[in-house]
């Protein structure tokens, strides 16, 4: 059992929670998520450690509305309970410990970048955070993000704020211009990912992508989170969630993750039509 | 004197068309009337050989003959001097390749059905009794044996047969025990792998709730190595010793095309939705499962027979088992075997996977199979399965669930560094106390031995128990020597 201690809602879409969990905040290391169950009835999803801190016990997760959970997950305020908040699980993402690096984040993964940001920026590696969003009113976190990144770039789709185009473009455009990032990070939508992968392959640029596959326990025990990666079996709640973009076989994934598309549209809808 | 009654006194079960519309448990258990004309086929052997095939030396012949002297909470009290969890074993151990397997009137006649009175004590017991006699019953022995008195903190890792018997038999002797649970729910696979029909979980919950009425601390949603290493757990939170039993539970795949296809789980996985989380009841729990009409399980033993017949239970029209040996060599208990054929399973023996094939989609939509036969015995004794040349066919199949083993799940060794295993997982520990190669830490069950039984487990968890007491007595006696090493 977890109290949301505060709430902000930062689109119609996204929210931020800070929750109590001095545990989970102890040991918390940038990458790491956590699983949660809203109630009794509750599937279990995993979300990214926004931020944690250690000496209040609290952790930060941002929460993008997908489907039923995420929805309930909305709809809990300040003081509710969230009634399983587990974790931190998964491996620490591997970050470099000089030079320049490039973050990317979309959707919620800009939140999922934030916690990264300040780890290298407290390394001394030079940070280039890119954001980016369908459209300026779905752009979260800029503030928070422009404090521990040393150059912040912010993309829509429809043009409507900072480079007008994908992440991508974005990135290559940083590339072109001369910046020389010993590594990427990408966070977010798994099409973004994939696209990031497609565009550092070429450049050589070693990148890693936070995988979102289906989980179930998050522990390493029901094999739900399968991914290939280079060839090989990897169980993205153990082994990852962080891969090698360039390894990953994201055909695969981005088939599986549509096993039960059918059952998650049932479920929103009644579960939009009780909640209002 | 009675006449010899050549077969087992027959256990009650549900009706085969009964049970595929529900959970309900299958096999129903004696009757006070039945459980004593079974007692009395028991010769009461002066040396019995029974005791020998049971792992953990149950005293088989005299809580049979309580039974017959009409005194089953007594009974049940001599079971548990050595093992804690009779109800459940009762229900679930291999009997036939234990205890019942050594009973000497075994051959002529059917061996006395030790494991159906083994439940039929400890059922009788819930049911009149409750926590009582496990509290004030042997325990005591534990306690009067090791002198000292008991004030340290102990931790236990996980929540299966290995833990739920070490935590008990810890907090009885008087330590402060806190059960550390990854999941949401306590039990290990006795609540999210063997399924309903097989093992009520209220029996696994009247387990749970006499620990914490012994005063055990269970906390869930605590993953040891991520949420509290074994480090801090020593030396930040005042555990004197930490028992692991976090069992196998990394499911294996085959490693054959196809294999992520939509539709294609491991047996875990179908279970863990099914069984934990309910998603035999979506949309009124959340979490969904794919309710196949053509079912594949590749694999034969326990595992596979839950899935296979809880695949019946949530509508599979045709569910299949599939296995490269025979009937002979696979090592589900017999009497689920049993069952599951009588629920309308369909077995294909000496048949083994080669590929699956998609649609354009990605769901799965037959599995190509070669037929096999066997060849000379492998190290495991059995005789090797070989594939036949040219036998390969088609089945077609939209759900598929590989029940092939688990492995232990890595966190805890990767999160502990002096913490020795092997290149599979298993930590290392000593099979007569379960030390490790960490002073203060032991481990037991599954997570040592690889998947193998309840009763294995449970044992693992009182030897370590009584270890660990023993460990924490010679610590306290010599406090300033610094941790005794007690390594492998
Ligand atoms: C390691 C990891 C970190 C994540 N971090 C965040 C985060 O910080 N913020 C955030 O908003 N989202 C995050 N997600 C995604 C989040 O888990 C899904 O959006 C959520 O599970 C959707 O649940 P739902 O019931 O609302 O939607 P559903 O309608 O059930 O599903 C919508 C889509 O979400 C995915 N999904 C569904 N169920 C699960 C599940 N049990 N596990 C994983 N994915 C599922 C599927 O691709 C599905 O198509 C993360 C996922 C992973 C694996
Ligand atoms: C479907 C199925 C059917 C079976 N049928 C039979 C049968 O009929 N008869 C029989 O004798 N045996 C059977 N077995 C095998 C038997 O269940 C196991 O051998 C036994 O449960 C092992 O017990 P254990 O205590 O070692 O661990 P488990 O029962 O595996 O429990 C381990 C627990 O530890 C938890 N855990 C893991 N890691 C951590 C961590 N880092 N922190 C906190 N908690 C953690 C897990 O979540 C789990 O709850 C079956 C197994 C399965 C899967
Ligand atoms: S614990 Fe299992 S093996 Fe031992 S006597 Fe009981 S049923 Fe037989
Ligand atoms: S060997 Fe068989 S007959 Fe002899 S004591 Fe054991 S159960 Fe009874
Ligand atoms: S979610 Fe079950 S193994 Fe990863």
């Amino acid at each position: 059992m977890a109290i949301i201690v505060e709430k902000r809602d930062l689109t119609p879409i996204t929210s931020l929670f800070e929750v109590n969990a001095p545990l989970i905040a102890r040991n918390a290391q940038p990458g790491q998520f956590v699983m949660i169950r809203v109630n009794q009835q509750g599937e279990r999803i995993p979300v990214t450690i926004t931020d944690s801190n250690r000496s209040k016990g609290l952790v930060t997760i941002v929460v993008q509305v997908v489907g039923k959970t995420t929805h309930l997950l909305r709809s809990l305020e300040r003081g509710d309970r969230i009634l399983d908040f587990v974790g931190p699980l998964g491996r620490p993402v591997e970050l470099p410990k000089h030079g320049q690096a490039a973050l990317v984040g979309g959707g919620f993964g800009t939140g999922a970048i934030l916690s990264l940001a300040k780890e290298l920026a407290a390394r001394g590696v030079e940070v280039c955070s890119i954001i980016g969003a369908r459209t300026r009113d779905l752009i979260i976190l800029e503030k928070e993000v422009r404090a521990s990144s040393d150059h912040t770039y912010l993309c829509t789709d429809d043009g409507s704020q900072g480079f007008h185009g994908f992440v991508t473009g974005q990135l290559e455009a940083l590339v072109r211009a001369g910046m020389a990032f010993d590594q990427v990070v990408a966070i977010g939508p798994i099409a973004m990912m994939r696209a990031v992968a497609e565009t550092t392959r070429p450049l050589g640029i070693k990148t890693q992508v936070s995988m979102d596959p289906i989980m179930v326990d998050g522990t390493g025990m029901c094999g739900a989170c399968r991914l290939t990666v280079d060839g090989q079996l990897k169980f993205a709640c153990v082994d990852g969630p962080f891969f090698d973009a360039h390894q990953v076989n994201f055909a695969e994934a981005i088939v599986r993750s549509k096993t039960y598309a059918e059952e998650e549209r049932a479920a929103l809808t009644t579960a939009v039509a009780a909640g209002g | 004197m009675p006449m010899v009654q050549l077969k087992k006194t027959p256990l009650p079960a549900l009706d085969p068309i009964q049970r595929r519309l529900g959970f309900q448990e299958v096999s129903l258990g004696y009757s006070p009337t039945q459980a004593l004309a079974e007692a009395q086929r028991c010769l009461l052997c002066q040396e019995p050989n029974c005791e020998a095939g049971c792992p953990v030396g149950v005293p088989i012949r005299d809580f049979i003959k309580l039974i017959a002297e009409g005194k089953p909470l007594e009974a049940v009290r001599a079971i548990k001097q050595v093992n804690s969890l009779p109800a459940i074993c009762g229900r679930v151990c291999p009997q036939e390749h234990q205890c019942e397997l050594k009973c000497v009137i075994k051959g002529k006649q059917e061996p006395v059905a030790i494991g159906a009175l083994e439940r039929f004590v400890a059922d009788y017991e819930l049911a009149h009794q409750g926590a009582q006699t496990s509290v004030n019953g042997y325990h005591r022995n534990l306690v009067n044996s090791l002198p000292g008195k008991p004030t340290a903190k102990v931790a236990v890792v996980g929540s299966g047969p290995a833990s739920l018997t070490a935590a008990g038999d810890l907090a009885r002797t008087g330590y402060h025990v806190t059960l550390f649970e990854a999941l949401h729910v306590p039990g290990g696979v006795l609540m999210y792998g063997i399924p309903e029909f097989r093992l009520p979980k209220s029996i696994v919950a009247a387990e749970i709730n006499k620990l914490r009425e012994q005063g055990v601390e269970i906390q869930c949603n605590t993953v040891i190595g991520r949420t509290i290493t074994i480090d801090q757990l020593m030396h930040e939170m005042g555990f004197g010793a930490v028992f692991i039993g976090s069992g196998a539970g990394s499911p294996k795949f085959m490693g054959i095309p196809g294999e992520n296809l939509k539709g294609v789980y491991s047996a875990n996985e179908f279970l863990t939705r099914i069984n934990l989380m309910k998603a035999n009841r979506f949309p009124e729990f959340d979490t969904p499962v794919k309710k196949g009409q053509r079912v594949v399980v590749v694999g034969a033993g326990d595992t596979a027979m839950d899935v296979v017949r809880t695949a019946i239970r949530v509508g599979a029209r045709e569910a299949y088992i599939v296995y490269r040996r025979t009937e002979k060599e696979m090592t589900a208990r017999i009497e689920d075997y049993h069952h599951a054929a009588e629920e309308g399973a369909l077995f294909q023996w000496l048949t083994n996977p080669v590929r699956l094939v998609g649609s354009d989609d990605g769901w799965v939509r037959g599995m190509e199979c070669i037929r096999m036969e066997l060849g000379s015995p492998d190290e495991s004794g059995r005789r090797r399965p070989l594939p036949v040349a040219g036998s390969e066919f088609l089945m077609e199949v939209d759900t598929v669930v590989m029940a092939l083993g688990t492995n232990p799940n890595p966190t805890v060794s990767q999160s502990t560094q002096d913490l020795v295993s092997d290149r599979y997982g298993h930590i290392k520990a000593d099979p007569a106390t379960g030390a490790t190669s960490k002073p203060g830490v032991f481990a037991g069950g599954d997570v040592v031995t690889g998947s193998a039984t309840v009763i294995l487990a449970a044992g693992a968890g009182k030897r370590s128990a009584q270890a660990i007491h023993q460990y924490l007595n010679e610590r306290r006696k010599a406090p300033t020597a610094g941790a005794p090493a007690v390594g492998c």
